[in-house]
């Protein structure tokens, strides 16, 4: 039997320990698509020691920017972000589980103020804030309309 | 004398205030109530200046904040309904709050859209009072209902309050639950299934110490009630006006259902009301509901002066 390995990277950055299943919510907060230049490796539920199963997802020559942190740790909350050079781990963070989120999810209810918009079309000059009620499940509460944030990961702006 | 201190604090959501708060605001507004009558005249808020801007009409909220703001010595600007506003070309709230904010001192606001006061508190450094935000927040009508029951039974705790009608979608019933709960009155929701209160709601009061009893039944509910805090059914809630009809008709408060009642229980509501409460009740002693309604005038003097800072 032929053996398939996932080529390592030489300068990027491993996000291990995502939630499983949570993969490609990943891939779509890091704005990968269809356009992808780099190597892009995602691995879905592969056994873990820390948790039943978790995904990776390995990009070459790219970093995470502090609102894309801050994204896939609303997400996945116990990920681990791995920044490799030259085929080593140089850095590794745990994402920080958000006391305030503002300005990455928006408000789910339709009548809320952080969604009006003017006849000239423009919203209100504020950035959609939640306090977290909890993190593991995420619960988030729109500071403005005090309503809860169902499924907030379906919301992310 | 009073210890409370409010000055350029925002009047956004009942749940910003605390029960020592409250009891505090509730003590000044029975201060007011001479004023307020016109028995007394005071001049507290000679010079300063209220803005009501109403994105939606309101008569009653609108009309209740002036008359208080007039009693007190100070003056009125504003707008009763959008069409008069920059609104319409296309500003945004957060600027017209700056407007706001430039000519007055005190700006009262009522808007369609849930947050709005919350949003215009951010902008505001003078104080931010909510007449109303869509379906949210509605904190001085929560005021005012907890006034008019500590005035009328002498304390909130361990009064028995029957809450009935429409509790799904009745703004003001939701904060109010909260508010009692946090006073620990005992509560009763007596609704039709279909509008009975959101478990949200009851879950928040659960939390709060209170075990509300769930009914569906008035004739059953309304003998244990010191309290009777009517709402109304609206008939677009239901499929079909034959349905309206009889559930209307079995929430209804007339001579007949006040046979169970207690002597001394008090009807309230936050009016208009239309045919939930029958004429002939509105002169028994029960009736409340227009004491109640003045009391918004002494509730929101106490709140003007409070954020004011200025006493007597
Ligand atoms: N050059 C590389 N190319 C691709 N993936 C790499 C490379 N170096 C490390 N990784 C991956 O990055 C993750 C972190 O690597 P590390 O060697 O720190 O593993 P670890 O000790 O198991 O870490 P942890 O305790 O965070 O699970 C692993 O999933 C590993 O497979
Ligand atoms: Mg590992
Ligand atoms: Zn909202």
């Amino acid at each position: 039997m032929k053996e398939f390995r996932i080529q390592p990277i030489k300068n990027g950055t491993v996000i291990d320990h995502i939630d499983s299943g949570k993969a490609l919510k990943v891939i779509k907060i890091m704005g990968i698509d269809e356009n992808v230049t780099s190597v892009v490796s995602v691995i879905m539920h592969v056994p873990s020691s820390k948790k039943d199963f978790k995904d990776i997802v390995k990009v070459e020559d790219r970093e995470l920017n502090p609102k894309e942190l801050k994204k896939i740790a609303l997400i996945a909350p116990n990920a681990t972000i791995n920044i490799i050079r030259d085929y080593e781990v140089a850095k590794k963070t745990k994402v920080k589980p958000p006391e305030k989120v503002s300005g990455i999810v928006r408000c789910a209810n339709p009548n809320c103020i952080t969604n009006a918009r003017t006849s000239m079309e423009t919203f209100e000059p504020v950035e959609p804030e939640f306090t977290v009620e909890s993190t593991k499940p995420l619960r988030l509460r729109c500071v403005y309309c005090e309503r809860e944030l169902e499924n907030p990961e379906e919301h992310l702006i | 004398m009073h210890m409370l201190k409010m000055k350029d604090r925002d009047v956004v959501s009942i749940g910003d205030f605390t029960v020592e708060e409250i009891e505090g605001i509730m003590d000044y507004a029975s201060e007011m109530v001479p004023i307020a009558k016109g028995e007394k005249k005071s001049k507290v808020l000679d010079g300063k200046i209220l803005s009501t801007l109403f994105f939606e009409p309101s008569t009653r909220t609108r009309l209740s904040f002036e008359s208080a703001m007039l009693r007190l010595g100070g003056g009125v600007l504003g707008f009763a309904e959008p069409s008069a506003t920059s609104a319409k070309k296309g500003e945004t709230l957060a600027d017209t709050i700056r407007m706001a904010e430039a000519y007055s001192d005190v700006i009262v606001l009522r808007h369609p859209r849930e947050g709005a006061a919350r949003l215009a508190a951010k902008f505001s450094s003078k104080p931010v009072i909510n007449a109303g935000d869509g379906a949210g927040q509605h904190p001085t009508q929560t005021l005012l209902d907890l006034f008019t029951i500590k005035s009328e039974k002498g304390k909130i705790g361990g009064i028995n309050v029957n809450l009935m009608g429409d509790l799904k979608y009745g703004r003001t019933v939701h904060s109010l639950a909260h508010a009692l709960a946090m006073f620990g009155a005992d509560l009763t929701f007596t609704a039709p299934k279909e509008l009975q209160m959101p478990e949200h709601v009851v879950k928040n009061v659960k939390s709060l110490g209170v075990k509300p009893k769930i009914e569906s039944s008035l004739e059953k509910s309304i003998s244990a009630a010191d309290v009777v805090y009517v709402t109304r059914i609206q008939k677009e809630r239901f499929p079909d006006l034959a349905e309206y009809e009889k559930v209307a008709g079995a929430y209804r408060i007339d001579m007949d259902v006040l046979e169970k009642a207690k002597k001394d229980m008090i009807i309230m509501h936050p009016l208009p009301r239309v045919t939930e409460i029958a004429p002939e009740v509105d002169s028994t002693p029960h009736a409340k509901y227009f004491t109640q309604a003045f009391n918004g005038v002494p509730v929101r003097m106490a709140l003007l002066s409070l954020v004011l800072e200025v006493r007597e």
